[in-house]
């Protein structure tokens, strides 16, 4: 028999995007940096078919001591979000005082290519309005192009959530991109998390 | 100790490797089909392959258990109905090495089939099974479960499920342990190893007594295990659905179970006693509810007000014990109201322009599992009949048996090449040798697409990538009798419909094979190279916003709406607009478009 061990406070990031987008690699990141720093860490993904396009979510927690690997609906602390679309599907999920980062680029869902739905309009405002100051837009794609490669505005977005960390220094991240990429990648992506840091 | 922040998946398979395993096999299923990866990639002391289907794979490893080789079959849930005729029986051989199937749920249906709970299996059965809640206990279950299968001469089933093989959490890493089992055969053994009757009764005696010595085992097992804290309440659960209960209500009390099956009767006798009323969470079936409702006790809440289908949460767990006292979170957008995003053919996939075909044909299209389901969702909507692995050639021919000549040109089975070696074979031998007319395609795209691109015999690879035999699909229908027997370019849609709508009308079986159509995301055969063409774009000249290339549904293809007219004075809505970083150049929308307006794009 033994005693429940007190929860403490839990960290809840909720990472949504669409297939391809590298929201895998940034919630590993953030895992390699959070686990190092010394918290328990749980993750939870549905795979299954983000390869054919599909919408990408990761529940991301950390903490002293973390039971469910999935946030409860409503308790989001941080909204990370690599696409407008999949951002403001997830909005009733944060709270109050919960921060925000999406990245500024649409991707059509089918339904929309085939003219029969609208793409929301105006997903900032509406995140505004009820989150105020406390929302940040990012044009990871093109600072990423900026640097020379699309495929790091995934890395931009994990600067610019960065800020929100600072008893995390900047040298826990660099390791983490350097222990989760390939060595030919690590300048490129560096660069990307520095221009992705100033941007917030 | 070294922590790694580990998958569950990743976790059962290093609990596999530290076990001592040496054989592991298994078939690709959600959320099942990282563990062999995992293994093939990491652990080269284990032995991995990929079986053609989830039964041959308990019986590779059953036969290799009985060598005393620790050893495991891997499966997603439905893959232990297809395995079910080997599983029930060994549960009476028993093993000599330690055995272990893992078998994978998935409540929500993410991505599967149907939606069945297996820890129903284990009370069929009359085997135990362990359920971890997360990457920790998969791995440290895995490597119970092997002890358990030897002490006590049973197979070992380890239920995971999405949200527990799916998710990352810290795990302990240890040792590598080679079993000490001596290896062997023994011929003297075939009393316990040859089920025919008379030696079935004697190990139907045994089944019963294994299960009594599991139930005092249950007891002991120190996976279960009470957490007295508020005895006003007391919960029962296991595997993810506990850490959802914790979640909500870390004030209660709990007996959280390791094993599922057997029950520990005199544990939950005391927790009774312990605590003044019980609620029961589980996740799907009242699998737990019904058998301690069936020891006699009174619950306080179970199925009652926790829903019995869908995956939990801790929102929803919250929800359903707080009742109308639960405040929910304020709405500040109806999700209902934005355009889902469900997955869609890659642009490029040799699948859209065959289901275009069979659509433009009118045929009542049998299916089957893979990436080319997705060939039932609108606008193609081409795809009509899809139940398990392998249905779609004996559905059709049972269609064309019930319709007779009504049927002929009229029905067609799609297969995949994957599902075809798992379960097509065989009702294809059907069609022959009963005498049936149905007309069978093969989409060989030279690899499983849609569990994430494993190896299997038609493929030329092993899943360590060796070189191996590949299976030639035309061989195999000239074996079972099929003598109409056409190879098809998908890409090429009017001869496609030519030759599909021919064999349809033959009143004799037919086998269509899809020829140099690999899948868009397997790198090794080059499946670009036999694009002409890097990418297309719209002649705005020309297009009339007719929508006709909307129907095929490429990612690459957008609609755009405004009132304009063509070069040559035809009034339009809107045109449509190629996306080039995503369009490869398959041409497929080229042949659809009646007015010439998709053109080659210059880079
Ligand atoms: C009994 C069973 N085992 C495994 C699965 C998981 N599964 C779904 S589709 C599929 C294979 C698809 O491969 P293939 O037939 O080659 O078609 P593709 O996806 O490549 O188009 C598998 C393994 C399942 N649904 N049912
Ligand atoms: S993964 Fe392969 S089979 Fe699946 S949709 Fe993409 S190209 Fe087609
Ligand atoms: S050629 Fe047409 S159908 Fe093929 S990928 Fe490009 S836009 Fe899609």
């Amino acid at each position: 028999m033994k005693k429940t061990k007190q929860n403490g406070k839990v960290t809840n990031i909720f990472l949504s995007g669409v297939g391809g987008q590298g929201t895998i690699l940034a919630s590993n990141i953030l895992a390699e940096v959070f686990l190092k720093a010394g918290y328990e860490v749980k993750k939870a993904e549905v795979h299954g078919m983000a390869q054919r396009g599909g919408d990408v979510t990761t529940h991301f927690r950390f903490g002293k001591k973390v039971y469910s690997p999935i946030i409860k609906y409503g308790d989001v602390d941080f909204l990370l979000s690599f696409e407008l679309l999949e951002s403001i599907r997830y909005i009733n999920w944060v709270k109050p005082e919960g921060k925000i980062v999406i990245n500024n680029q649409e991707i059509f869902p089918p339904a929309v290519n085939l003219g029969m739905a609208q793409y929301p309009k105006d997903v900032g405002k509406a995140f505004t309005k009820y989150f105020k100051n406390n929302v940040h837009m990012i044009n990871g794609q093109e600072i990423a192009k900026n640097l020379g490669n699309m495929q790091a505005a995934n890395v931009v977005l994990v600067g610019a959530f960065s800020n929100f960390f600072p008893e995390i220094k900047d040298e826990q991240w660099i390791d983490a991109l350097k222990t989760l990429l390939a060595p030919k990648l690590h300048d490129l992506n560096v660069k990307a998390f520095y221009e992705g840091k100033k941007a917030l | 100790m070294k922590k790694e922040l580990m998958q569950g998946n990743a976790a059962v398979a290093r609990g596999a490797w530290e076990a001592g395993v040496k054989i592991a096999a298994a078939y690709p299923g959600t959320p099942s089909s990282e563990i062999l990866q995992d293994i093939a990639s990491t652990y080269p002391e284990i032995y991995p392959e990929w079986a053609p289907n989830e039964k041959v794979a308990v019986e590779v490893a059953s036969g290799a258990a009985l060598t005393g080789a620790r050893s495991m079959a891997i499966m997603k849930h439905v893959g232990l109905n297809v395995a079910a005729d080997p599983f029930m029986t060994v549960a009476y051989t028993g093993v000599k090495g330690g055995f272990m199937i893992v078998v994978a749920d998935d409540p929500n249906v993410h991505s599967s089939q149907n939606e069945q709970d297996s820890r129903n299996w284990a009370r069929f059965a009359k085997v135990p099974m362990l359920e971890p809640s997360d990457a920790q206990e998969c791995k440290d279950f895995a490597k119970l479960a092997f002890d358990i299968s030897e002490k006590f001469d049973t197979p070992v089933l380890l239920r995971t499920e999405t949200r527990v093989a799916h998710s990352d959490s810290p795990v302990a890493l240890g040792e590598r342990k080679e079993s000490t089992m001596p290896m062997g055969l023994d011929p003297k053994e075939a009393p316990k190893y040859v089920m025919v009757p008379v030696n079935v009764r004697v190990r139907r005696k045994f089944v019963e007594e294994r299960m009594r010595k599991l139930e005092a085992y249950a007891e002991k097992f120190k996976y279960n295990v009470m957490e007295i804290n508020d005895t006003k309440i007391g919960v029962i659960s296991s595997g993810v659905s506990y850490l959802y209960a914790k979640e909500a209500f870390p004030e209660w009390s709990y007996l959280k179970l390791g094993m599922v099956w057997p029950l520990p009767k005199k544990m939950i006798a005391t927790f009774f006693k312990k605590v003044k009323k019980v609620i029961i969470v589980e996740e799907l079936d009242p699998f737990l509810e019904t058998e301690i409702k069936a020891m006699g006790y009174k619950i306080f809440h179970g199925k009652d007000v926790i829903p019995n289908m869908y995956e939990l949460s801790p929102e929803i767990v919250e929800r359903s014990l707080k009742g109308k006292a639960y405040k929910p979170p304020k709405i500040r957008v109806k999700p209902e109201d934005l355009p889902r995003r469900p997955p869609n053919l890659c642009a490029g996939c040799s699948h859209r322009p065959l289901f275009y075909a069979l659509k433009k044909l009118g045929a009542f299209v049998f299916g089957d599992i893979g990436c080319y389901t997705l060939a039932t969702a609108p606008p193609l909507q081409a795809l009509h009949a899809c139940i398990c692995m392998g249905a779609s050639v004996g559905m059709a021919h049972g269609a064309m048996k019930a319709l007779g000549s009504e049927g002929l040109g009229k029905v067609v089975a799609v297969i995949g090449d994957s599902t075809f070696l798992h379960g097509g074979v065989t009702p294809l031998m059907n069609v022959v040798y009963n005498k049936g007319n149905s007309t069978t395609i093969i989409l060989d795209n030279r690899i499983t697409g849609m569990t994430g691109h494993q190896e299997h015999a038609g493929t030329g690879f092993t899943i360590r990538q060796e070189p191996t035999n590949m299976v030639d699909y035309e061989e195999i229908g000239k074996a079972l009798g099929v003598k109409s027997i056409r190879k098809i370019d998908p890409y090429d849609i009017k001869s496609c419909m030519e030759i599909i709508k021919e064999e349809m009308g033959k009143n004799e079986p037919s086998l269509i094979i899809c020829k140099d159509s690999p899948c868009m995301l397997l790198r090794r055969a080059k499946p670009l190279e036999k694009f002409k063409t890097p990418f297309y774009v719209i002649d705005t000249d020309k297009c009339r916003g007719c929508r006709m290339c909307l129907e095929i549904n490429c990612p690459a293809i957008s609609w755009r709406a405004g009132d304009g007219e063509t070069k040559d004075g035809h009034k339009r809505k809107g045109t449509v607009y190629i996306n080039r970083d995503q369009c490869v150049g398959c041409e497929v929308c080229v042949q659809v478009c009646k007015f010439e307006a998709i053109v080659p794009g210059q880079k």
